[in-house]
């Protein structure tokens, strides 16, 4: 019998020397004459053991991590060809492993168990049953079916996905819809995007194609970050392989409609994840931001009706398709309905993707998940959802997981980074490094940001250089209430969070 | 997996960063191959810059004409994001990731440390033509802090002395060819 090895191929095991491992095991197999398979699968989202070699010998899939290219004789020699105990990087088998059998996957169900590229593997674990389903109903049956899960747009900003569908589906059918994706995942401490994009891209086509047949729309657009060259690579694959096996293009399974999907590169410009500055980017222009009214999904991409979700919020529909609404809609608290996949970052033991149902406390990620600092040294503070959002002191981090609970406090669940640091961190330049990263990234249109910004560096320095304090607080204080009540968009009006959060928690820190 | 000899490649030796040789037809081409697509100025600019380096300033008439757009228009849009450049590039680009995720894994004495082995700052050139030194905010690696990207490989959990190790290889491959 074969046996089969697997060996990721996403970003961040590539980072860490995949490429080079899978390489040195295939010539040491050869060496000893093994009769193995090197499958390139993507990452089950434990990335502190990344990269995580599986090997499947008969006894299920028995993991081996982190390895690195220097770890692989020694591995081999202890019997890693075999699956075998006994070396200190075993792991045992990796579905027992308690990081992945405390999590409730549903979008990440098939990540890392899967060849990513593989329209058969895709389709043996349940993949395009949704889209297949979709084909054969009413649009707006879909869009009802998004309407019961109460899947909410993961993006950040928490609106009601089916709503968005629903003003797209009322539009006049006689024109040219879109569906754009939202893959312009800027925020530090994310990642969950690239993961679907890179271990599980036929999920994203899958939701889009979804979507296209649920509104009308014949063409989608995937707008992808450009510091994400691995996820292009994948993403054209798939949409090739997924053309060719009927599931885009001119009749979707068999429908009788159309849904053609390409991948537009971002240039590196932060701001176009906002998504009227996307679709200006997307039309060939400078990524300014639009006013709202009028909204996107009424006169959106080239003045035509457009859905714009982010890459988690498509990704669930398969999900949710195929199962039924209800039974997302059984996950979660509140108004936070199905699940969140959290993503453990920065100062970290076990940084990670854990997807969980709303309503875990952060608290609970952070130890049981997360093991403490990865330093060893006592975590400080928190930035739960990109770099616009607060810092969390301790004293907050008992706050459960869902959009109304981080209101609540001031916070936001965002796109769920999660970004640990410890008690080495000085706060103070975290609050001076939100407004200078607002001064390279404000698209210019609106003077709150764009100037504001630049005043916010000067206020803070001053400061912290010890010049006027009292006063200058006062300023920096007046200076955001002013960017947060006259930006035209989060951009602007969300920089001042995270200074905010350090004037009030960590007040010491910013008198430097 | 079918494409590994693609995805995230192994340290490219000599220029990996485009031809930086270029002719007004090379633009031509790439302008008439795209000009169809709806919205075809990013696409245009990328294909560009990946063939050529960078966009030659004297380039811009040439897409303006095509497109039927102003040449400030055209200008407007290169200049507005922070990927395209109108200068060559050295050999190899190197970006450093300056978002917090990094920074809470000690990325700010990272970055110090590669400008001054570099002896370069953000948006130059070493002195010797081989690598240009960029920021980044985010390659999407955070939970294996400190991250940098070498032209298409990202690199995780990145310290003083394994940039040290990267940068020799980058700079010996190259010599190698010469």
């Amino acid at each position: 019998m074969t046996t089969k090895i697997y060996v990721p191929c996403d970003t961040t095991a590539l980072s860490l020397g995949a490429d080079q491992v899978a390489q040195l095991i295939e010539q040491q197999a050869a060496e000893q004459g093994g009769d193995i398979e090197v499958i390139r699968n993507g990452s089950r989202g434990l990335c502190w053991l990344e990269p995580l070699v599986e090997v499947d010998a008969g006894q299920g899939r028995v993991a081996y991590g982190p390895v690195e290219p220097h770890d692989v004789a020694g591995l081999v020699a202890a019997g890693l060809l075999e699956g075998k105990s006994g070396h200190d990087l075993w792991l045992g088998n990796i579905e027992d492993h308690p990081y992945l059998e405390r999590q409730q996957r549903l979008t990440f169900a098939r990540i890392g168990i899967t060849d990513p590229l593989s329209v058969d593997d895709y389709r043996a674990h349940g993949g395009f049953d949704g889209l297949a389903r979709a084909a054969g109903m009413e649009p707006q049956g879909i869009v009802d079916e998004v309407k019961t899960s109460g899947l909410r747009g993961r993006g950040g900003a928490a609106f009601p996905t089916a709503i968005k569908w629903q003003t797209v589906h009322d539009q006049p059918w006689q024109q040219q819809k879109y569906i754009v994706c939202n893959a312009d995942e800027g925020d530090s401490g994310s990642f969950a995007d690239r993961l679907v994009m890179e271990c599980d891209p036929f999920m994203l086509i899958e939701g889009m194609a979804i979507a296209g047949l649920a509104v009308g729309a014949t063409q989608g657009y995937i707008y992808l970050r450009s510091e994400y060259p691995v996820a292009q690579k994948m993403l054209n694959e798939a949409i090739a392989r997924a053309e060719a096996a009927g599931y885009l293009g001119g009749n979707v399974c068999d429908s009788g409609r159309a849904f053609h999907l390409e991948v537009r590169l971002g240039a590196g410009a932060y701001i176009c994840g906002e998504e009227t500055s996307l679709l200006e980017s997307l039309e060939g222009k400078r990524g300014l931001v639009r006013a709202k009214p009028p909204l996107p999904a009424i006169v959106g991409l080239f003045g035509q009706p457009t859905v714009v979700n982010n890459v988690l919020s498509l990704a669930a529909v398969p999900f949710i398709l195929a199962q039924g609404g209800e039974a997302y809609a059984n996950y979660g608290l509140g108004r936070s309905r199905g699940t969140l996949p959290v993503q453990l970052a920065g100062n970290i033991r076990r940084g990670g993707l854990i997807e969980l149902a709303f309503g875990v406390s952060l608290k609970a990620l952070l130890e049981d998940f997360g093991g403490g600092t990865a330093t060893g040294r006592p975590m400080k503070a928190v930035q739960v959802g990109g770099p616009l959002m607060a810092y969390l002191p301790e004293s907050q981090w008992d706050t459960p997981m869902d959009y109304e609970a981080f209101a609540a406090i001031g916070a936001g669940v965002g796109h769920g980074g999660v970004v640990v640091f410890d008690d080495s961190v000085d706060m103070g330049e975290q609050a001076r490094f939100a407004m200078e990263f607002c001064t390279v990234e404000s698209c210019g249109k609106c003077t709150p940001c764009r100037i504001g910004s630049v005043r916010g560096v000067e206020v803070i320095d001053r400061i912290r250089a010890g010049e006027n304090r009292e006063a200058n607080l006062g300023l920096l204080e007046d200076l955001c209430e002013t960017m947060v009540d006259g930006s035209l968009c989060a951009m602007g009006g969300m920089t001042p969070f995270p200074v905010q959060s350090v004037m009030k928690h960590f007040p010491d820190d910013l008198a430097g | 997996m079918h494409m590994s000899a693609q995805s995230g490649q192994p340290l490219n030796p000599g220029s990996s960063t485009g031809s930086m040789e270029w002719n007004p037809d090379m633009i031509r081409s790439i302008v008439s191959d795209l000009k169809a697509k709806p919205g075809s100025l990013l696409p245009i600019l990328h294909a560009i810059q990946d063939w050529i380096g960078f966009i030659p300033p004297d380039a811009v008439p040439l897409i303006a004409e095509a497109l039927q757009q102003t040449r400030a228009e055209v200008h407007g849009v290169i200049s507005f994001y922070h990927h395209f450049r109108t200068t060559p590039p050295g050999s190899h680009v190197v970006q450093v990731c300056r978002a917090e995720a990094c920074q809470a894994m000690g990325g700010r004495a990272l970055e110090q440390h590669v400008r001054q082995r570099l002896a370069v700052d953000y948006h130059q050139t070493t002195a010797d033509r081989e690598i240009t030194l960029e920021p980044v905010y985010c390659l999407g690696n955070c939970a294996c802090a400190p991250s940098i990207r070498v032209d298409d490989s990202i690199h995780g959990r990145m310290t003083p002395e394994k940039f040290d190790r990267l940068t020799e290889q980058l700079t010996t491959s190259t010599l190698e060819l010469k």
